[in-house]
């Protein structure tokens, strides 16, 4: 009997099982939580303070959807999509490589009855969850500071949380690609810090050229700023249900590429 | 007839144009130790992998525990208890985290589980370690803790893939203890090991393998006396290359060289060490019973393999 060997590119085949997986990098991380805390706010923190208070000093007032509005709270609704899409990128990438390479935490795991489905599945949501806890942290700084008081704040803190997976499954690819934490620098420099640039995070993307423009409303951390920023200004975003299904598109397509080289990975 | 605990039968696997395992059989009963032993490379650790369902084989079939490998890989690997070869602890916890992590991976009741740990830590002589961590451990409490991790769900059939390797002899010994304990207690053993004396002691049956074939299997004493003359003398020193030319071994079934040492496999070694001590009384020499280690070489031959 010759047994056909299945693709690596088959459906995602996933379980309840990635719950233990998810509970032990919790258990890892409650004992780091206050410094970790601490690091994950301090330099959103540091942007809004300098960009916020000192650019925005020069700035002024931003010109969104025929209104004026301080410089401040255009960054600080920007800057918070920014955090989590960086801090689910960190965890997808140096600490899950550690994780699956460096201390063969998965191959352990792998011993146990847990798919290599599940743990991949685990390691995007503890990434997204990451990214919201620092998001939230954020948030309650912002709300402190009188930033914003809008009660549409609540559903901003959901997309927060996609957009915590959709990063997530993204950097979950580059995990599974890397040979030593080297290669993540080309992920940052390449791909998060023009996007960063890109995005409506800073300046609203109107500014940019026009080609560069149009192509920068793919790019997802875009959908995520077009959905959170109306909603710090208590309106509604212009097309909710776009930008849902762009974030949407990403998080499929990424998870599904991201599992396939994972899986590529270890059958070797 | 019973089924065995784990039925390989007629594996294969490629790594491109590479073959790592050839149309290796073999099973495992109950209560039985099986040891695999070859050379670096022979296709051990693979063969290992493709049980635990973690590399698909490119043919045969394997059933394990009356379900097959990897269809019902989950459902196996809820009952096997894996200690693989380098070790796989969390280092963030404490021995007993890492007890209790591992036991939810298998979806054991937190009650369940706390109520073992300590006969766990007990059965790895790990109690006055219960809350230090694996990097505050000597690598044979490491290799403990593994054991211990890997009877976290009381399993049927343990998989071991060198568990002694780089431990000093005191390490090594108490690690066989809690080996033979478990055999006693029913429990069923497939063991790699670069270790004769290692796979001597605790192997029912032995499955030598090299360039991923299985070259021969049977339990530890019959193979040595299928393979091999019971005696050997060792001969080494000034000239001592010269004897292997000599007609001193007519006095031998076989004879080999390496390096600066003759070996002699003889049925009587009497003859021969009267002839060695009166003809060359300044050689040094040695005689013993031959053994599993004589076997492997005379199997799998004396050059360095790659990677070793």
């Amino acid at each position: 009997m010759t047994p056909s060997n299945p693709s690596h590119w088959r459906p995602p085949q996933l379980s309840w099982r990635w719950w233990p997986v998810f509970r032990r990098n919790l258990l890892v991380w409650r004992k780091l939580a206050i410094p970790s805390l601490i690091g994950n706010i301090a330099e959103p923190l540091i942007w809004l303070v300098a960009f916020g208070y000192g650019m925005g000093a020069l700035v002024g007032r931003v010109r969104l959807e025929g209104t004026e509005v301080p410089y401040i709270l255009f960054l600080a609704s920007g800057s918070i999509c920014m955090s989590a899409m960086n801090a689910a990128s960190f965890e997808a990438l140096y600490s899950a490589f550690s994780r699956m390479h460096v201390q063969k935490t998965w191959d352990g795991i792998m011993n146990a009855p847990v798919s290599l489905d599940d743990i991949v599945l685990a390691e995007m949501l503890w990434a997204a969850y990451k990214a919201l806890f620092t998001a939230t942290a954020i948030l309650a700084v912002m709300l402190a500071l009188g930033i914003s008081y809008s009660p549409k704040l609540a559903l901003a803190w959901g997309v927060l949380a996609a957009a915590g997976i959709t990063f997530s499954c993204i950097a979950l690819i580059f995990n599974a690609l890397a040979q030593g934490y080297d290669f993540f620098t080309y992920y940052f420099t390449l791909f998060l810090t023009p996007t960063m640039f890109l995005s409506g995070v800073f300046f609203p993307r109107e500014q940019l050229p026009e080609l560069v423009r149009i192509a920068s409303a793919f790019l997802p951390l875009t959908s995520v700023v077009e959905l959170v920023r109306p909603m710090f200004m208590d309106r509604w975003p212009a097309q909710p249900l776009l930008h849902l299904a762009v974030l949407a598109a990403y998080t499929v397509a990424a998870f599904w590429v991201a599992l396939a080289l994972t899986r590529r990975r270890f059958a070797a | 007839m019973t089924e065995p605990l784990l039925d390989a039968r007629a594996l294969s696997k490629r790594f491109g144009a590479t073959t790592v395992v050839d149309a290796l059989s073999f099973r495992i009963d109950g209560g039985e130790c099986l040891g695999v032993i070859g050379p670096n490379g022979a296709g051990k650790t693979t063969s290992i992998r493709m049980c635990l369902g973690l590399t698909p084989p490119d043919a045969g079939e394997i059933r394990a525990l009356g379900l097959a490998m990897p269809r019902d890989a989950l459902a196996i690997k809820a009952q096997l208890g894996v200690v693989s070869q380098f070790d796989t602890l969390d280092p963030d916890f404490s021995c007993a985290e890492n007890l209790l992590v591992y036991g939810r991976y298998f979806g054991l009741p937190e009650p369940v589980i706390r109520e073992r740990i300590p006969r766990l830590l007990e059965f790895a002589a790990l109690s006055h370690k219960a809350d230090a961590r694996p990097g505050e451990l000597s690598g044979g409490m490491r290799r403990r803790l593994s054991l211990a991790r890997a009877l976290v769900n009381d399993p049927r059939l343990l998989v071991l893939d060198e568990p002694t390797t780089g431990l000093d002899p005191q390490a090594r010994h108490l690690m066989w203890e809690r080996l033979q304990v478990l055999l006693q207690q029913g429990k069923s053993i497939l063991l790699t090991t670069h270790f004769m004396d290692e796979a001597e002691r605790l192997c029912h049956r032995l499955l030598v393998l090299d360039h991923g074939r299985g070259i021969a299997e049977g339990r530890p004493r019959d193979l040595i006396a299928q393979h091999l003359e019971p005696d050997v003398v060792e001969a080494y020193g000034n000239g001592a290359l010269d004897l292997a030319s000599s007609p001193l071994t007519a006095l031998a079934g076989r004879t080999e060289v390496s390096g600066e040492t003759v070996f002699f496999y003889t049925q009587d070694a009497r003859p021969l060490l009267d002839l060695l001590a009166r003809e060359h009384p300044r050689l040094r020499v040695l005689h013993r019973p031959s053994n599993l280690e004589d076997l492997f070489l005379k199997l799998t031959g004396r050059q360095i393999r790659e990677g070793a």
